[in-house]
């Protein structure tokens, strides 16, 4: 049986996924942005009680995944873009993995210390 | 004699100075080109720099203070700014390609002005944010 190993629709998703999660990331930036201007003047008390407060802990942990999300699909397509050999391109799609993986650990950390 | 034809020559391989100075690109491909460029830049390193900045500024009262005076710092701001910068064009960018995705905005005259509006915004927003900050 031939196999044909285009046309799977991970493209579909891919293009989705980074619409999706823009939107989501978008309307945090609004959100917090708008609590910010708010909360003037900026004082150590207000920015930490601001980051103890279960929602904005839960809406940056949904921020930070959308953005793990978001920027694997985008560097990926810079990468299939600009890096035609294979070895070093399949090099820096794990280091993109990696520093994704290691960014969402630290906000974890950030968030939940 | 020599016909035109014969006189083109083919392929052309494109050079830097020809990428630079040659080939002008629309403003619809400039507003894409920076939609790259600041989101790779985003990613790094500035998210990196936001996570230590965030972690800093989180982890005592004396260190909060310490980060705003680092923010201070001429070549810090500088920094800070093309980071709002790249925020901006990028967040403004891609508003524009979720409409242009929703078939809102596609032919020619609307999709060079509103590729204007973006590069102008994103520098507005720049402006009005690195101003409000210092």
């Amino acid at each position: 049986m031939r196999r044909i190993v285009v046309g799977a629709h991970y493209g579909l998703r891919d293009w989705l996924a980074q619409r999706v999660t823009a939107a989501i990331m978008a309307l945090y930036t609004l959100v917090v942005g708008a609590v910010l201007l708010k909360n003037s003047p900026f004082t150590y008390t207000a920015w930490k009680e601001l980051f103890a407060q279960g929602w904005m802990r839960v809406a940056t942990l949904l921020f930070a995944a959308s953005l793990a999300w978001h920027a694997w699909v985008g560097v990926r397509d810079i990468l299939m873009d600009y890096v035609k050999p294979d070895g070093l391109r399949l090099a820096l799609q794990v280091f993109t993995l990696l520093l994704i993986a290691g960014y969402v650990g630290w906000a974890i950390q950030i968030l939940w210390r | 004699m020599a016909s035109a034809s014969a006189k083109k020559i083919r392929p052309k391989y494109l050079s830097l100075p020809a990428l630079l100075f040659e080939i002008r690109l629309p403003v619809p491909g400039w507003v894409s080109i920076l939609h790259r460029i600041s989101g790779a830049l985003l990613f790094f390193p500035f998210l990196a720099w936001l996570l230590w900045m965030l972690d800093s500024s989180l982890s005592s009262e004396s260190a909060f203070q310490h980060m705003k005076g680092y923010l201070a710092l001429p070549l810090v701001k500088l920094g800070a700014l093309v980071l709002v910068w790249a925020y901006c064009h990028h967040f403004c960018a891609g508003i524009r390609y979720l409409l242009l995705d929703l078939d809102l905005g596609v032919d020619l005259k609307t999709a060079r002005l509103t590729s204007w509006v973006v590069i102008v915004a994103g520098l507005a927003l720049t402006a009005i944010f690195g101003a409000r900050l210092w």
